[in-house]
């Protein structure tokens, strides 16, 4: 008898298709996940080739795992897709610009000292008035729309970004209840160094000592998700081994996708030596929202008033399947009124590095949940993931509307120290 | 002349149809068609020639033009998630997927209904106005993802039909496009009772009259209460006791759904729900005005604890409430996590005789050595037994397509139905002669040719023996040339 695959766990219901954000822009079926799964099906029993089709449909998934969620016969799509897009790279080869797009963003993202650099020049690029130019006689866009899409993302940067972050030991303020490993992150760490900043000082009044290993690299998850896996390995690798210098209780990340690779990396080394210390790695893992949390309140929440908009983040909604924690954090901030947002629990088209290679399919995704967003009414937008939020601020941009927006945690951090607003926005 | 679908070479006909819903929605890709294959009942596949996605009436009107002009037939599409295999491909035959066709168009709170495009998905039309405290009734287990035009098509259920009737009784008026492209409005928002009911013949006539592009709807004022209550018991005999005792003493609950073991397993590891494993269990809504719910579900309860209930929990609030529910209605797709493989029955037998059949079902399942989860509307007598096999195993899938076969005829025996909501479709054409006389078919087929005469529409479904209208069924009778000796018998 053959081992039963992920493939044959569909029983083909449905119940996925109006929770695929693809599936909800144009209604076809090898848009949805269960399509998905019947192309792969068709695929291995020799009925379909591996073609260019078949791949598109694959490239169009978000990744976003809202069908997990949806799915009552459990199927791991997650698995599914991961799998499915290492063989599409070998089965269909990508175009010249495509190649090229993805090794610049895969050469980029997961090295923040070259991160910073890019940093450096977008500051310069940004502030120099070549941006202005660019944008307003729509060179870019005559390019590539890729590239016009990723000028579009790109934060305000601050002097922040440009150098490099906290110190490499924070003890617990009064009696320590845990020793607390912070990952950095990336984009994190770069473009939005206060989440990180915020994160540290939270848990420090929680009563973590807060350690963060130095030398920390990307944690894997674009290229994991990208079906990169030997890139994943290398680099997820790399961040256990500096994290197992340093001893803690808990590792704590502020970032969803890496969060939920994180949770579920010690897959990647089945059958390799270093798969147990990959899932000794693996257990210590915990969302920033997850660990406060479950620690009884220590500090004082002072009030701030706002009204907030909760938007969840597929890897920490459908992934870690963590909707409550963020939500319970913001609403014990006395003054704070929780708005959700139509739909919330729908992708904004962000997902990872989504955005950037399939701009069009994102733009429609996006115009949804910008226009969910303004119909809220919020005046601040909380999102745990940092390419959710420049990506909803890019859609809102784009409608001449603007919308400060913060991690819940950096809104907790406000109201601990008794300001009025995050630092960030 | 109409050509034969022989003729059209598909390249042709792809154009033909791109140049009316545009060539992204005309698919005719294998990837793209393949997984048009199949709908929710997703054995035996036949892949389409082409799949079309119209935006419109006027594109649909177009797209039968077309495929009549062409002779070629054509199967309207939902949103693919019936159980009968209703929307599976005609060969040869173009796939109308309606699921682009998907906007509220009108809503009139003040007269109480809706007018909608067929792809709207079922729980939409609630969510599209129960800010205003109005909801649609009838909710198929699969109402998150099932269409309005779907639910036209089989004149879906649901567990909340008990009270609140089925599809049919709440369609006011449906837009329909005929063969040949000519477009009927039957019904419409206000009464219209002169003639023949020809809208109730649409309903429920499984996508073999014309494609429908509009639906009005009748909506209903969300009830002032609604009472729920899960009661478990050793076995079915003490539920299936509950279940009589409770509609004998004129109470008529919104729901009452009956669960077996196995689909307690299986909606328990979807939901992650904490019910005890026991033999079956009721999960009962009763809704009204507050007084009256509270009264009937304090009623209700008493019969279920004097019938044998072991336990009767109340959900503490509306969240324990939906989860209740949704551990019902996911309980067909969560058998997947039991077995590799299962077939969907569908049958309906008097209520009085829930407890001998599922004991008769258990026999029969010892017997073929395969295993029966049973998850259903007890109210109604809506059996839905869901034969567990692993088509891995030779022989397996055969033995549990007998053990289903089976089941319905044991179903029509006593007096019930080989479909309650599901539908005929394809899976249950084989079984209609179990069910009607040659002459009750022939009467069928007369109501199909009078829409459809050369049967464009999703044409080998339903009946056992697909043929054409004309065609004269039953013993031989001779032809007057042959009568008058003019000719042999041919």
């Amino acid at each position: 008898m053959t081992t039963r695959g992920h493939l044959d766990e569909c029983v083909h219901c449905g119940f996925c298709l109006p929770v695929c954000p693809t599936w909800i822009n144009w209604g076809e079926e090898m848009d949805s996940p269960r399509g998905r799964i019947d192309l792969l099906r068709g695929v291995r029993d020799g009925k379909l080739e591996f073609d260019g089709p078949v791949a598109l449909h694959l490239d169009r998934c978000l990744g976003c795992m809202a069908c997990m969620t949806a799915c009552p016969s459990g199927v791991r799509y997650d698995l599914v897709i991961e799998e499915a897009r290492a063989q599409r790279e070998l089965a269909v080869p990508r175009g010249l610009f495509d190649r090229l797009h993805r090794a610049a963003l895969f050469s980029l993202f997961p090295y923040p000292r070259r991160l910073r650099l890019a940093a450096a020049l977008l500051f310069l690029y940004s502030r120099s008035g070549l941006q202005w130019l660019m944008r307003a006689t729509g060179l870019l866009r005559l390019v590539s729309s890729r590239l016009a899409t990723l000028d579009a993302l790109v934060p305000r940067i601050g002097t922040a970004s440009l150098a490099s972050g906290l110190p490499a030991r924070l003890p617990a303020a009064g009696e320590r209840r845990a020793r607390v490993g912070l990952v950095t992150g990336c984009v994190q760490g770069v473009f939005f160094p206060n989440v990180n900043a915020a994160t540290a000082r939270v848990l420090v009044a929680e009563g973590c000592e807060v350690v963060v290993p130095p030398g920390q690299g990307c944690c894997g998850a674009l290229s994991t998700h990208a079906g990169r896996l030997d890139e994943a390995r290398r680099l997820v690798r790399g961040l256990i081994e500096r994290f197992e210098a340093v001893e803690v209780d808990v590792v704590v990340i502020n970032s969803a996708g890496c969060g939920s690779h994180l949770k579920d990396c010690q897959r990647l080394f089945a059958g390799d030596p270093f798969e147990p210390r990959a899932a000794a790695f693996s257990k210590k893992v915990r969302d920033v929202n997850e660990l406060v949390d479950s620690l009884p309140p220590r500090a004082v929440r002072h009030p701030l008033q706002a009204r907030v908009a909760y938007h969840s983040p597929c890897h920490l909604g459908h992934a870690q399947r963590l909707t409550a924690p963020p939500r319970a954090l913001l609403r014990a901030i006395p003054g704070l009124e929780l708005i959700e947002i139509a739909d919330g629990d729908q992708c904004c088209g962000s997902a990872g590095i989504y955005n950037l290679v399939q701009p069009a399919s994102a733009d429609q995704i996006g115009a949804r949940k910008a226009a969910a967003v303004l119909a809220s009414g919020a005046s601040w937008l909380a999102s745990a993931n940092p390419g959710c939020t420049l990506h909803i601020q890019r859609q809102l941009r784009e409608r001449g509307a603007t919308i400060r927006a913060a991690q819940p945690i950096e809104i907790l951090d406000a109201s601990l120290r008794g300001r009025t607003e995050p630092d960030g926005g | 002349m109409p050509e034969s679908h022989a003729e059209i070479e598909t390249d042709e006909l792809a154009r033909r149809m791109s140049a009316v819903v545009g060539e992204a929605h005309c698919i005719s890709d294998p990837a793209g068609l393949s997984v048009y294959e199949c709908d929710g009942l997703s054995h035996g596949r036949i892949r389409p020639r082409l799949v079309v996605l119209p935006a419109s009436t006027e594109e649909v009107v177009e797209v039968v033009r077309l495929a009549h002009d062409a002779g070629v037939p054509l199967v309207p599409r939902g949103s693919g998630t019936g159980l009968s295999g209703g929307a599976r491909p005609t060969p040869g035959g173009v796939v109308v997927a309606l699921s682009r066709m998907r906007r509220v168009l009108e809503v009139n709170l003040e007269d109480g209904w809706v007018r909608l495009e067929p792809g709207v998905i079922n729980l939409d039309v609630t969510r599209a106005v129960q800010g205003r405290g109005w909801y649609y009734a009838p909710d198929p287990s699969s109402q998150s993802i099932c269409s309005i035009g779907g639910n036209v098509a089989e004149n879906s259920g649901g567990a909340h039909c008990l009270k609140y009737g089925f599809t049919v009784n709440h369609v006011l008026g449906a837009r329909l496009v005929l063969d040949g492209g000519e477009v009927v409005d039957l019904g419409g928002p206000s009464p219209d009772t002169t003639g023949y009911d020809l809208l109730a013949a649409l309903v429920g006539s499984e996508g073999m009259l014309g494609i429908v592009t509009e639906v009005t709807l009748r909506l209903l004022r969300k009830p002032e209460a609604t009472r729920t209550f899960l009661a478990t018991f050793p076995s079915s005999d003490e539920a299936g006791e509950a279940v009589s005792g409770i509609i004998a003493a004129g109470i008529l609950p919104a729901a009452i759904e009956m669960m077996d073991t196995l689909a307690i397993q299986a909606a328990k590891a979807a939901t992650g729900l904490n019910w005890p494993e026991v033999g079956s269990i009721l999960l009962m809504d009763v809704d009204g005005p507050l007084a009256e719910a509270e009264h009937t579900s304090a009623a209700a309860i008493g019969i279920a604890r004097s019938a044998g209930a072991l336990e009767v929990r109340i959900p503490v609030d509306e969240a324990e409430r939906q989860l209740m529910w949704k551990g019902r209605k996911s309980a067909f797709a969560a058998v997947g996590r039991l077995s590799p493989n299962y077939m969907v029955e569908d049958g309906v037998i008097p209520r009085s005789e829930i407890a001998r059949v599922l004991r008769e079902i258990g026999r029969m399942a010892g017997e073929a050595g395969l295993r029966v989860a049973n998850v259903f509307h007890a109210g109604d007598g809506n059996l839905h037994p869901l034969v567990l096999y692993d088509a891995r195993n030779p022989g397996e899938e055969e033995k549990a397509a007998k053990l289903g076969g089976d089941i319905l005829r044991l179903c029509v025996r006593l007096g019930g139905s080989i479909t309650g909501e599901h539908g005929v479709g394809a899976e249950k054409a084989a079984y209609m002669a179990d069910m009607f006389a040659p002459e009750d078919l022939e009467t069928m087929f007369l109501v199909r040719c009078a829409f459809d005469p050369e049967a464009r529409f999703n044409p080998d479904k339903v009946f056992p023996t697909p043929r054409l209208c004309g065609e004269r069924p039953g013993p031989y009778r001779p032809h007057p040339a042959e009568a008058a000796g003019l000719v042999e018998r041919w």
